[in-house]
């Protein structure tokens, strides 16, 4: 309702070109200024972004000329001996994002479908939404906190069992006993915690936004509520629903502290989920600091180079996808 | 009184027959699987919430806002982060500085200036990508930019990734709450002859200070619980701040020093800061929704 006026306001504002600027001598050079000032300031802020590439790549040089390419795929990470390999850091950051999205997306879908259809009254429906919102409010550190000493302890019968049971399936092959609930698969859902409230609130967006046409259609010709939900919203509202995924995958593939704090730390490639791990922004966070030598600064910068392309090219591809959608510019940040 | 047609007869029945049990049970089952991911989906938050209360409250008390981490092993010395409450406010106030006028300015320019033209939408879609940068990016950008130009892990470093988190917020937020100033308004002060000046800060901008606020407080509170940026900008110390060029605290990388010691007494000292670093991000949050829901719903 308020998004309607909202853009009929938006479609009077552009109909009638909005040309508000005085005639008047004395004003008119104060006015010029101050459109030249905001327009700067606005243009300061698209530069940052291009400053923030340009920055990482320019500092990232002494190993892009050193390794090149061949970083993607090297697999060593001696500081002592200077020579670097990205290879376990995106291995590790793509499998603990992907156990993310895979507990992530269901369970974001089943509170987006109960705050945004009416199986509640409206009364319990937003405050349910806000309080899952609220997850993201915490701070990333304290959810490391409550990781490392209640999900870790929590975890590690589970990884017990799994290994115990399934140790055949590769994905489950090595013993986590030495590793106290630390690792991958901790890391994995400890994300997937923190992507929830992206792709709760941003499907739950979509899902609103869908003509309630097409939902009183589907019903009137007999369909039950989920066939509905199935065979008309969610294709509805794919691209939205998609969009939201690559959202939260954006958020999952950035996420520093609460992943360094449970996956382990360290540097191996190993199939089993219940192995430890490393992501790029852990293996930042934690050599950053100590970080002396030009190369191995120039190397993190690599690794922080490829995060950040990554990170943007799968925020765009979201954006665009949530757009597609029609709410402009309106992205629940946090 | 005229008698039906037996198929007529038939169809009327099936209207009131129930579904056959197979779509039922589909039914039935969706929802209850859906109702149970939506529980999961709130365990999470409820066992943080009720676990940072359980560990930190207990000892929280008036020490801890004014003293220092006490060192390891001494019994009986107050022990306390207030070091890391100065400089958190240092930096998320060096940051505020630097991204307010930036934010504001750009919303101004997405809502007033520019509005309806393409690059507008440029700069609102370049802005919305600055909000999804992760925020050890931001803290890699300050390390590159300040860190390595100055030779100093420093309070303005720290700040200055802070700085790069807040402004995207601050912006949509900002285009946001000005939008929401109806258009009358502006043709209204137009033509009693006020200046695009008068007419965006007199009219527009003041009606939306409470939206504009709230969005800054929002801003503030996501930076004050970043602990990423910090690491290796501003770095750590267990002594007061020196001013703006030296290491400096905050009280989110405390958390983390702390959580991941091997001593039971500073590992107490992080819950105790989570309850207070918790309680201030929330507070902030709740409050400035609460806010919003009641201005424009």
């Amino acid at each position: 309702m308020q998004e309607r006026s909202e853009q009929a306001s938006n479609q009077f504002r552009a109909g009638i070109n909005l040309e508000i600027t005085t005639a008047g001598e004395e004003n008119l050079w104060l006015d010029q200024g101050f459109t030249w000032l905001v327009r700067s300031f606005a243009f300061g802020t698209v530069i940052l972004l291009f400053w923030l590439v340009w920055a990482i790549f320019d500092k990232a040089q002494p190993a892009i000329q050193k390794f090149g390419l061949s970083f993607l795929w090297s697999q060593d990470w001696n500081v002592a001996d200077l020579s670097f390999g990205a290879l376990p850091f995106i291995y590790g950051t793509l499998v603990s994002s992907a156990i993310a999205l895979l507990l992530a997306i269901p369970i974001g879908l089943a509170v987006a479908l109960v705050t945004s259809e009416n199986f509640l009254p409206p009364s319990v429906r937003s405050p349910l939404a806000f309080l899952v919102e609220l997850i993201a409010a915490i701070p990333s550190v304290i959810i490391g906190l409550w990781g490392i000493f209640v999900l870790t302890s929590f975890i590690q019968p589970i990884q017990q069992w799994l290994y115990q049971y399934f140790r055949w399936i590769p994905l489950f092959s090595t013993d986590p006993s030495g590793y106290g609930g630390y690792g991958m698969l901790a890391a994995g859902v400890i994300l997937a915690i923190m992507i929830l409230p992206t792709m709760a609130a941003i499907s739950r967006e979509v899902l609103l936004a869908i003509p309630k046409e097409l939902r009183s259609g589907s019903m009137s010709l007999g369909a039950t509520r989920w066939e509905t939900i199935f065979g008309v919203l969610l294709p509805a509202g794919r691209s939205g629903i998609l969009g939201a995924a690559l959202l939260a995958l954006g958020r999952a593939v950035g996420e520093t502290m609460a992943v360094t704090m449970v996956i382990g730390n360290s540097p191996t490639i190993s199939a089993s989920l219940l192995d430890v791990g490393y992501t790029i922004p852990a293996v930042l966070a934690n050599e950053f600091g100590e970080a002396l030598d030009d190369l191995h600064i120039g190397s993190l910068m690599y690794l922080a180079l490829i995060l950040f392309t990554v990170t943007l090219l799968v925020n765009i591809i979201a954006v665009l996808m949530v757009r597609l959608i029609g709410r402009q510019g309106k992205m629940p940040g946090f | 009184m005229s008698t039906s047609h037996p198929q007529q007869r038939q169809s009327l029945a099936a209207l009131y027959q129930p579904l056959p049990i197979r779509r039922t049970m589909f039914n039935v089952g969706m929802s209850a699987i859906a109702f149970a991911l939506t529980g999961l989906a709130l365990l999470p938050l409820l066992a943080i919430l009720i676990e940072i209360l359980r560990q930190g409250l207990p000892h929280l008390k008036w020490e801890v806002f004014v003293s220092l981490p006490a060192p390891v092993g001494v019994q009986g010395e107050p022990n306390g982060f207030a070091n890391a409450i100065i400089g958190t406010l240092m930096m998320v106030g060096f940051a505020s500085l630097l991204s307010i006028p930036f934010g504001v300015m750009t919303g101004i320019f997405l809502s007033e200036l520019g509005q309806g033209t393409g690059i507008a939408n440029f700069v609102r879609f370049i802005t919305t990508i600055l909000t999804g940068v992760p925020s050890i990016i931001a803290g890699v950008f300050a390390y590159g930019v300040i860190v390595l130009t100055t030779k100093e892990f420093s309070a303005v470093a720290g700040g200055f990734a802070l700085s790069v988190l807040m402004l995207p917020v601050v912006a949509l937020t900002t285009e946001q709450a000005l939008r929401l100033v109806p258009t009358n308004q502006r043709l209204a002060s137009a033509a009693l002859g006020a200046s695009r000046l008068q007419t965006t800060f007199r009219v527009v901008v003041s009606a939306a200070i409470p939206a504009i606020t709230t969005g800054i407080l929002l801003a503030v509170a996501r930076a004050a619980g970043e602990t990423a940026p910090l690491i290796f900008t501003a770095l750590y110390s267990e002594v007061w701040p020196e001013g703006l060029f030296s290491p400096t605290p905050a009280l989110s990388v405390l958390i983390y020093k702390y959580a991941s010691s091997p001593f039971v007494e500073q590992n107490q000292l992080a819950w105790t800061a989570s309850v207070v670093l918790v309680g201030l991000v929330l507070c902030m949050s709740v409050l400035s929704r609460l806010v919003t829901r009641r201005r424009f719903n």
